[in-house]
């Protein structure tokens, strides 16, 4: 699609202006200042400042590198490659997250690679996006960090309420409810919990701030109303990519809370009388 | 034939042993009771009889059929429970009395809605009422209906009151008590209290570390010279009157309604 295209170059351009040391340095003092203030405040940050500031300097760095090589190779599978490094980062960071759920991470894993997958898919066969490196990644990493989310919130929300809940259930349970009849409240709650937050930011969008993709596209150079329509897209595509790994993690993680006899397990064993 | 036989039921949970090698039968229209001291096994064991844990197959029998075998939907339709904490669905009395035949997309009508709060004496005015604000003995005896709405066989009661007063635990005692007589319900009541067992059962079994002591009548289980000490121990634990000539017999069950709203 020409639209993203030539923002995400006219973006490049603009980074290019700026990968200087002497610009990246005067950024840099502004960390300096704020590490002074922790230091002079007690707060005791100062170490974690220095840290982040470090990681966050080799990290864009050496992704910048990657980028780099791949938007020159011909051969998508180094696209395909990018996103499945994304999707396993992102899969063993909300896996942790969601530590109640069991096999949270192969939990994630999947709902993250279903749901982006589908969404992408979507994206390119209906020809908004084409195939290539420059639109794919970009737009893959921010569903991905989306989905990531998602997922999270979903396996937590759910394995909470299942836990919190279980009196409920098993009282379902025993009057021959199947595991799914069971635990539709708490499937229903935990995808509401999904969408919502995403819900209400489309709701507001442009209101209260104006939002990142678009806020880049304007600082490359495009004019707001370009900016706009690919803030459109980037928005409904992110509703479409929270609903379907919410699905996804939903159904995954309530599987992983019961037995195929419809049995609750026993995560935490149930009081003995 | 027993309605409910269990043979050398061992049960392990977290690789810990729970019940070792349990044994018993249950015929039709008993009210069978479980006493034994906390963490004996007895809601394990309960439990095993609808699956809610899962035992051994060729271990649990309903009418001669191993429980394993059967879609474990039907066996808890078959096989109902109540549990300590009566858990109130969403919504009415009425959705939650039609909670499990709903699940196989069958509507009560309105009579055997009203019919179903009568067997647990309560008034039917309460059918429209939110399921949620009813009191602990209210919701306990919804429970008990909601599991009767699915017409089962056997109904398991895990403590159902232990977390009432006294008067409105006699009141579910006498609700159940009723309600074997009228329906030739089959009852297996999981209870701590050794008076309670003496109220309503015909027999007892008494648990210890997940063994069984003894299976017999309150009275067999209590006489001074031929009662098992163990139990003898538990119930001067559970409680000192037990000893007590005076006590009330099981057929002696108080009668106290509930005060409705």
């Amino acid at each position: 699609m020409n639209l993203l295209n030539d923002a995400l170059n006219g973006l490049g351009d603009a980074f290019a202006n700026l990968n200087d040391l002497p610009r990246i340095g005067l950024a840099l003092a502004l960390v300096a200042v704020a590490a002074l203030i922790s230091y002079w405040q007690r707060a005791g940050v100062e170490k974690d400042l220095a840290s982040a500031t470090a990681r966050s300097f080799v990290q864009l760095v050496a992704i910048g590198y990657v980028l780099e090589l791949i938007f020159n190779q011909e051969n998508p599978l180094w696209t395909v490659l990018m996103l499945l490094v994304m999707i396993v980062v992102g899969a063993r960071t909300s896996g942790r997250r969601g530590k109640a759920t069991p096999h949270a991470t192969r939990v994630s894993f999947l709902s993250i690679t279903l749901g982006s997958a589908l969404t992408l898919a979507v994206l390119v066969i209906g020809g908004v996006f084409s195939f290539t490196p420059q639109a794919i990644i970009p737009i893959g990493g921010m569903i991905i960090g989306n989905a990531m989310t998602t997922a999270a919130q979903v396996m937590n929300r759910m394995s909470d309420d299942l836990l919190d809940q279980r009196p409920q259930i098993e009282s379902m349970l025993a009057l021959g409810a199947t595991s799914r009849q069971a635990a539709q409240i708490q499937f229903r709650r935990a995808l509401r919990s999904a969408m919502i937050p995403h819900i209400d930011t489309t709701k507001t969008v442009g209101l209260i701030k104006l939002p990142g993709a678009m806020t880049g596209m304007i600082l490359a150079g495009a004019s707001p109303l370009e900016a706009v329509q690919l803030q459109i897209i980037v928005m409904y595509m992110l509703v479409g990519a929270v609903t379907f790994t919410g699905l996804i993690s939903a159904y995954l993680t309530y599987r992983e809370f019961f037995t195929p006899a419809y049995q609750l397990k026993s995560l935490t064993s149930p009081v003995e009388t | 034939m027993s309605i409910i036989e269990v043979r050398a039921l061992n049960l392990t949970r977290n690789r810990t042993p729970v019940l070792h090698g349990v044994s018993l039968s249950v015929e039709q229209g008993e009210i069978f009771v479980l006493i034994g001291p906390s963490g004996s096994g007895k809601s394990s064991l309960l439990r095993c009889l609808n699956r809610l844990e899962e035992p051994a197959p060729q271990t649990v029998f309903l009418n001669g059929d191993d429980i394993t075998s059967l879609p474990v939907t039907t066996l808890r339709c078959r096989v109902g429970m109540v549990f300590q904490q009566s858990s109130m669905f969403p919504g009415t009395v009425a959705d939650n009395l039609a909670y499990g035949p709903s699940l196989r997309k069958e509507t009560l009508p309105r009579e055997r809605l009203v019919e179903l709060l009568e067997q647990v004496a309560l008034d039917p005015a309460l059918l429209d009422k939110r399921a949620t604000e009813l009191s602990g003995g209210q919701a306990q005896r919804v429970a008990i209906a909601r599991a009767l709405a699915n017409r089962p066989d056997v109904l398991l009661l895990d403590e159902p009151t232990s977390a009432l007063d006294p008067i409105a635990t006699h009141a579910v005692e006498q609700t159940l008590h009723d309600l074997r007589a009228r329906l030739n319900l089959t009852l297996i009541w999981v209870s701590h209290m050794v008076e309670q067992a003496r109220r309503v059962a015909d027999r007892v079994l008494m648990l210890d570390a997940g063994r069984v002591v003894r299976i017999d009548t309150v009275d067999a289980m209590l006489d001074p010279q031929h009662g098992d000490p163990r139990v003898l121990a538990f119930a001067k634990g559970d409680d000192g009157r037990m000893q007590d000539e005076d006590e009330p017999a099981r057929t002696d069950v108080v009668a106290v309604k509930e005060p409705q709203p």
